[in-house]
């Protein structure tokens, strides 16, 4: 079967699945964000309950070196608890919208986690040694009076158990009156930006009294209020460009520094609607989701209720590709509307050399396309195809008509088992598919 | 209460176009399955914003959709006519107590609706000569028009069956629909987001039905059923969506006021 990525003729296959098996799904263990940090070592995911568990890569094993090494827990903590918001009567959930990792400097790892009011940045560091031999206690453990103490003896480090340590490093509040839904940290490597229904602020990693607002779509009167922003991104080589999307299908790029505020955008990019498929379901299925920059920069892609698009940053007025991911799902509007699924937020990712895009869909099925050869495969995230190693059958959704062996009819697919989050490894061919509260972990078979 | 990923079937057999697939330029055919589907649709979409009041703030993203949802029906019902001829026929046939009357595969009848439908069929008789096209009993044009200002504006959807507020209703109502300009039509859906917006003009009907007041129209199931959660709230007037009650300053209205407060205490008692 065709593969995707790289013209080679490569085959996914599963490697691991995290989390409980149980038929009755906590709330809480619902994951709501999955990240990969810069060098792939290391994969974060947030839940509902408000929780960050971070897997961390083990090197291959010598015996089995067509094998990629496995994902294990490193370290997991509560990242965000329950508020409540006094003036308003409403209470504050402590699911992670996102996380976003900052690039290593030093043998510390960090990243941004936020709920919906709240950023914390949070440190993880390692300790593995400790220091023996202090000579400035006695027996008891009580402090020696200092002129008892005749000799100078250094402490020496000894080895220990690894113990990984996540501590809470600044905390981003109360700057957000909306709920926010992106954060997006920038190439500087000193701010990062967060984005809530109506606004957008700037932050400096040390500051956590003081945040620019440099968008701001808040209508005078709300009851004007038409359009709202969906997710925004920081360029990734580029510091004084991001972008935003909006509920109406429309991008808008913008620099800081043409302005303090960015309201007026440098750059609005929108695909004019085909008249012939008006209905009164266009607006909602033309909003945006998800945008991601490529890694190059040059591209970026959108995420719509029934498409991926693809920009080129120098054309605004269409994209360059367009991927339908479940067409099939058109005529269902009216029903998907009446049970909400028409508003769930399906997220996008580039791979490593953005060749390929993948993004999820329902019944626990995902696409991946390969912009080079125009192929896409649909994959399915289940507990029948975990068996180590085991390759991923394609799948199919059959339109209509005679629906053939191994296809699942439209009818059939279960929109309770979505799939919204997904990251690929900004390097090898690993991607990691949240599946309610399991994480699976795929992998291409090296031939 | 809309069961998520449930198997539905295709939602419109037949040739008729239907809502979610492609439709033609502006003049539409005003078939009644075309209507009776965006009537539907219209009935949905207005339970879905009122269905907003929860613990949580309700997302914002979501509610601005359907609220663009609902202009865009109006709008069209505007433009080919049924707005006008639904609103003159709630001028002629004195409007009754206002009520949604949603399609019943959305709502769950209480009693109160059963009673309240006796009386619907009443009016419909003058509302079918008043119209041309067919109405269908269930999805009744009357009373999504008679509540589309309501979370927009002034209307509350008791499922009151005293009809002895229906003269000053019938001041009330069409006023209400005619007067109001297009513009205005879609406000209040918004509130203010952060602190809550007084609704506009109050309704005589409001005085009545406060005046006997009963715990059990505050039961979560009457507004579930859409019939009366605080129907002159927008979506966004969170300090109500504290209970499924009606809070405090449902309306401006001096005169009820006094009431409201009893309402409230009432309310401080039974919880």
């Amino acid at each position: 079967m065709a593969g995707v990525a790289g013209g080679n003729d490569f085959q996914w296959c599963f490697s691991q699945v995290k989390g409980a098996i149980d038929e009755d799904v906590a709330e809480a263990d619902i994951i709501s964000t999955v990240e990969f940090n810069y060098s792939g070592e290391l994969l974060a995911t947030g839940d509902k309950g408000g929780r960050v568990v971070i897997f961390q890569h083990e090197q291959e094993s010598k015996n089995r070196p067509h094998l990629r090494g496995e994902y294990n827990v490193y370290s997991t903590f509560q990242s965000h608890e329950p508020e409540f918001d006094y003036l308003k009567s409403l209470e504050i959930e402590e699911k992670i919208n996102k996380i976003r990792w900052l690039p290593q400097q030093n043998a510390a790892h960090f990243l941004l986690s936020t709920n919906d009011k709240t950023i914390k940045l949070w440190k993880i560091s390692e300790r593995d040694k400790r220091a023996e031999g202090y000579n400035l206690k006695d027996e008891d453990g009580r402090l020696l009076d200092p002129f008892r103490i005749t000799s100078l003896r250094v402490p020496v480090l000894l080895p220990m158990d690894l113990m990984v340590e996540a501590s809470p490093r600044r905390i981003f509040a109360n700057a957000h009156t909306y709920h926010i839904n992106s954060i997006s940290v920038n190439s500087d490597h000193e701010t990062y930006l967060s984005a809530d229904d109506l606004r957008i602020n700037l932050w400096h990693l040390e500051i956590t009294d003081r945040s620019f607002n440099i968008v701001d779509i808040k209508p005078a009167n709300m009851e004007e209020l038409t359009e709202v922003i969906t997710a925004a991104e920081c360029h990734p080589h580029q510091c004084n460009v991001f972008v935003y999307s909006s509920s109406k299908g429309t991008i808008r790029l913008c620099d800081m520094r043409a302005a303090a505020l960015c309201d007026r955008h440098s750059k609005f990019f929108e695909e004019p609607e085909d008249p012939s498929s008006r209905s009164f379901f266009s607006e909602i299925i033309s909003s945006i989701s998800d945008v991601k920059f490529s890694h190059s920069g040059r591209y970026m892609m959108t995420r719509d209720y029934l498409s991926v698009k693809v920009w080129d940053l120098n054309m605004e007025n269409r994209p360059v590709e367009t991927y339908q991911v479940h067409e099939y799902l058109r005529s269902k509007l009216c029903s998907l509307y009446e049970n909400d699924c028409i508003f769930d937020k399906f997220e996008c990712c580039w791979n490593g050399s953005d060749s390929a895009i993948m993004t999820g869909s329902y019944n626990n099925f995902f696409r991946m396309f390969d912009r080079n050869t125009r192929r896409d495969i649909t994959l399915e995230a289940s507990r029948e195809s975990s068996k180590p190693r085991a390759t991923l059958k394609p799948r199919k959704v059959s339109t209509g008509g005679k629906r053939k062996k191994d296809e699942i009819s439209v009818d059939s697919l279960d929109f309770n088992k979505k799939i919204l989050h997904t990251a690929w490894h900004p390097k090898d061919n690993v991607i990691a598919v949240a599946a309610t509260n399991n994480l699976y972990i795929f992998q291409d078979k090296i031939n | 209460m809309f069961a998520k990923g449930t198997k539905r079937k295709f939602s419109d057999p037949g040739e008729e176009p239907a809502l979610g697939a492609e439709l033609g330029p502006v003049v539409r055919p005003l078939s009644s399955t075309y209507s009776l589907q965006r009537q539907s649709l219209l009935d949905m979409s207005l339970i879905k914003l009122q269905l907003c009041h929860m613990l949580v703030e309700p997302n914002l993203c979501r509610s601005v959709l359907i609220a663009n949802t609902v202009r865009q029906i109006q709008e069209e019902m505007t433009q080919d006519g049924t707005w006008q001829i639904m609103t003159q026929a709630l001028a002629a046939a004195q409007c009754p107590a206002d009520r949604l009357v949603a399609t019943e595969v959305l709502c769950r009848p209480s009693e109160a609706l059963a009673a309240a439908q006796k009386e619907e069929e009443e009016e419909e008789v003058v509302v079918a000569a008043a119209m041309e096209e067919d109405v269908d009993s269930e999805a009744n044009p009357l009373s999504s028009s008679s509540f589309l200002p309501a979370p927009f504006g002034a209307e509350p959807g008791w499922e009151d069956e005293e009809d002895d507020s229906e003269d000053e209703d019938s001041e009330e109502c069409p006023s209400d629909a005619e007067d109001v300009p297009d513009s205005r039509r879609g406000d209040q859906v918004f509130g203010t987001f952060e602190i809550k917006h007084p609704a506009p003009p109050p309704d005589p009907a409001l005085e009545e039905l406060f005046s006997d007041v009963d715990p059990s129209y505050y039961d979560l199931d009457t507004v579930l059923t859409g019939m009366q959660s605080t129907p002159k709230m927008g979506p966004y007037d969170l300090l109500d969506s504290l209970s499924p009650h009606a809070a405090p300053a449902l309306s401006t209205g001096t005169s009820c006021r006094s009431d409201l407060n009893e309402l409230d205490h009432i309310m401080e008692i039974i919880s």
